[in-house]
C-alpha cells in the first residue's frame, strides 16, 4: 500500500499545490468584543514539503490549521485540500475527506480507554475496514512508528514521545497525502522533539507525506521545515522556502535564527552582516583578494532541514566607500549582505 | 418476635428490596445515560448544540431533582398507573423509583462525559467519525469508569428511596423497618433491617468500585 503511495509522491513533487489557503478569516465573538483569530491569510504548500506556521501562541495559528480540515468553519475564504473544497463538500463527504488527512495534537489525544492498538485501530473503525485487515494494518502502522513491541500498553503507561508516535501511526492509517501537526512537540522535552521530528522527516521522504505543522518552536523550523510562514496576529508576515527567506537581510525568520546583537558603532570601519549558506571560503577568498583584515565581530551558524548556513558580522578597517570593491565582492559572493551605517 | 418468624419476613422484603432496586437501576441506566448526553450534545458548542431545547431539557432535570421523592411518589400516582395499571405494590413503586433516580442519573452522566477532553472529540472529528461514533465510541466510552461510579450512587440512593416504596405498598427492607420496627416496637425486625441494607448498599458500593476500577486507564 505504502509503495502505491510513493509512486503518487512522486508524480506529484512537482511545484503542485496539495493545500490552498485563499483569503481566510475566521472571528470569534466573545464578551470583551470580537477577536479575529485568522484576518485573512494566503498560503500554498507544495506536495511532498514540510511547511512550518510559526507564531506565537495566540496568533491564530491553530485557529488557521482547524481551518484546513474543517474543524474550524472559515468565515471567509477558501480552503482546498487535494483540488477539493471542504467547505462544498456534504457531512458524508467530508467526513470521507478528512479520513485522508491526517491530524496530530499536542497532547497526543488519545482514547484513554483504549491501547496503542485499539487508538491506531480507531480510524480504520471508522472507515469501515475489515476487523481480519484491522489488526494486520495496526501492526504495519505501529512498527512504521518503531512501536510494535508496545501495541497492549494503555496510553497511562506509555511515555509523551510513544504517546506522539501513537498518535502519529493512528493519523497515517488513512493513508493520507497530507498531516497536519498542531504543536505536535510542544508537550515533549527537546530530546524526545528530536526524535520526533526526525520520524516526520523520515515519514515525509519515504512516504511523500506533505506537512503542515504550527509551532512556537524555532527549533522546529530549523531541524525539519522547508518553507515556513510566520504568523503575528491573525496575519502571515512572512513566508517562503526557508533558504530563501534567509536570503533577505530583514526577514524577521532570518533574524529569529541567527541570533546576532545590535551593531557597534565603530570608528572608521565598515560594520556588515553578510549570510552565507553551505560550504563557503568567502572570507578567506575576501582577505586574499582585497588584501583586508577581516574580524568576525559576531556570527551565528545553523544545520538546517537544508543544509548548513550562517550569518556573520564583519568589521573592515575604512569606511564603507573605502571598501566598496571588498563590499561588492561580498554582495557576489554571499545570499544576503547589509552594510551597517 | 421469633427468629422462625422474622427470617420469612426479612426474606421476603429483601427479595422486594432487590427486585425494585435492580429493575429501578436498569432503568434509570438506560434513561439517564439517554437524557445526560442529550444534556451535553445540546448544549452551546456541543455536536448537536440547540440552546432551547437544552434549556427546556435542564429545567425538567431540576424539577424532578428538587422534588423529594416522597412528593413524588404521590404526585405521580396517575402516570404510574398508566404505565403499569396499578397504584400499589411493588412494580407499582418502581416507576417513581425510576423517574426521581433518572435525573439525578442524567446530571452525573453529563458531568462524566464532559470530563472527557474536547482534543480527543476533535481528534475523532478530524478522523473523520460521526456523532453516533463520537457519542458511543469515544464519549461513552471513555467517561465509562465515571459513568459506573455515577451509577454506584444512584444505586445506593435508589436503596435509600425505595425505604418510602411501603407508602403505595411497595415492601421492601425500608417498608417492614417502619411497619415492625418503627410501629410495632419489633427492635429486632429493626437492626436485622439495617443490617441488611448495610450490607446491601456495601455490596453494591464494591461492585461499583471495582468495576469502575477495572474499566479506567488512565
Amino acid at each position: 500500500m505504502w509503495r502505491v503511495h510513493r509512486h503518487v509522491y512522486r508524480e506529484s513533487r512537482s511545484t503542485e499545490p496539495v493545500i490552498r489557503i485563499d483569503g481566510v478569516r475566521r472571528t470569534y465573538r466573545s464578551r470583551g468584543g470580537d477577536v479575529e483569530a485568522v484576518a485573512g491569510v494566503d498560503l500554498t504548500v507544495r506536495a511532498g514539503e514540510i511547511y512550518g506556521v510559526l507564531g506565537r501562541s495566540g496568533a491564530g495559528k491553530s485557529t488557521l490549521l482547524r481551518c484546513v480540515n474543517l474543524l474550524e468553519r472559515p468565515d471567509a475564504g477558501t480552503v482546498t485540500v487535494d483540488g477539493v473544497d471542504l467547505s462544498t463538500l456534504r457531512e458524508a463527504d467530508l467526513r470521507a475527506a478528512r479520513q485522508r488527512i491526517g491530524m496530530i495534537h499536542q497532547h497526543f489525544a488519545l482514547l484513554s480507554s483504549r491501547t496503542a492498538a485499539g487508538n491506531v485501530a480507531f480510524p480504520l473503525e471508522v472507515m469501515g475496514v475489515p476487523r481480519r485487515q484491522r489488526a494486520a494494518r495496526v501492526a504495519e502502522l505501529l512498527d512504521l512508528v518503531g512501536l510494535g513491541d508496545r501495541a497492549d500498553a494503555y496510553p497511562a503507561q506509555l511515555s509523551g514521545g510513544q504517546k506522539q508516535r501513537v498518535g502519529i501511526a493512528r493519523a497515517l492509517a488513512g493513508e493520507p497525502k497530507v498531516l497536519l501537526s498542531d504543536e505536535a512537540t510542544s508537550a515533549l522535552d527537546p530530546e524526545t522533539t528530536g526524535s520526533i521530528l526526525t520520524l516526520l522527516r523520515d515519514l515525509n521522504q519515504r512516504l511523500g507525506l506533505t506537512i503542515l505543522l504550527i509551532t512556537h518552536e524555532m527549533e522546529v523550523v530549523k531541524r525539519i521545515c522547508d518553507s515556513v510562514a510566520i504568523m503575528t496576529d491573525g496575519r502571515i508576515t512572512e513566508a517562503g522556502p526557508v533558504h530563501e527567506l534567509l536570503a533577505k537581510p530583514d526577514s524577521a525568520l532570518a533574524r529569529g535564527i541567527f541570533r546576532l546583537g545590535p551593531p557597534p558603532a565603530l570608528d572608521d570601519t565598515t560594520v556588515v552582516d553578510v549570510t552565507v549558506v553551505g560550504d563557503d571560503t568567502l572570507i578567506s577568498d575576501l582577505a586574499r583578494t582585497h588584501d583586508v583584515d577581516v574580524r568576525i565581530l559576531d556570527g551565528a551558524v545553523e544545520t538546517l532541514a537544508g543544509g548548513r548556513a550562517g550569518r556573520l558580522r564583519l568589521a573592515l578597517p575604512g569606511t564603507a566607500a573605502a571598501n566598496a570593491a571588498a563590499l561588492d565582492h561580498l554582495r557576489a559572493a554571499a545570499v544576503a549582505v547589509e552594510v551597517h551605517p | 418476635m421469633t427468629w422462625s418468624e422474622m427470617v420469612p419476613l426479612l426474606w421476603e422484603a429483601t427479595k422486594e428490596s432487590a427486585y425494585m432496586v435492580l429493575v429501578a437501576t436498569l432503568l434509570t441506566a438506560v434513561g439517564g445515560l439517554l437524557v445526560g448526553v442529550a444534556l451535553v450534545l445540546t448544549d452551546r458548542g456541543g455536536l448537536l448544540a440547540a440552546r432551547p431545547v437544552n434549556a427546556l431539557l435542564g429545567l425538567v432535570v431540576n424539577v424532578g431533582r428538587s422534588l423529594p421523592f416522597i412528593i413524588l411518589l404521590v404526585a405521580i400516582i396517575p402516570f404510574t398507573r398508566a404505565i403499569v395499571g396499578t397504584t400499589i405494590g411493588t412494580s407499582a413503586a418502581i416507576v417513581p423509583l425510576t423517574v426521581g433516580a433518572i435525573p439525578f442519573y442524567a446530571r452525573i452522566v453529563e458531568t462524566a462525559i464532559r470530563e472527557v477532553s474536547r482534543d480527543v472529540v476533535a481528534a475523532a472529528r478530524a478522523m473523520g467519525a460521526s456523532r453516533r461514533e463520537i457519542v458511543v465510541k469515544v464519549l461513552l466510552r471513555e467517561a465509562r469508569p465515571g459513568l459506573i461510579a455515577g451509577l454506584t450512587i444512584t444505586v445506593v440512593a435508589l436503596v435509600g428511596y425505595s425505604a418510602m416504596a411501603g407508602v403505595v405498598g411497595g415492601g421492601g427492607l425500608g417498608d417492614l423497618a417502619i411497619r415492625y420496627g418503627y410501629q410495632r416496637f419489633e427492635t429486632g425486625i429493626m437492626i436485622a433491617t439495617v443490617v441488611l441494607l448495610v450490607v446491601f448498599v456495601q455490596l453494591a458500593q464494591m461492585l461499583g468500585d471495582l468495576l469502575a476500577k477495572r474499566l479506567s486507564h488512565k
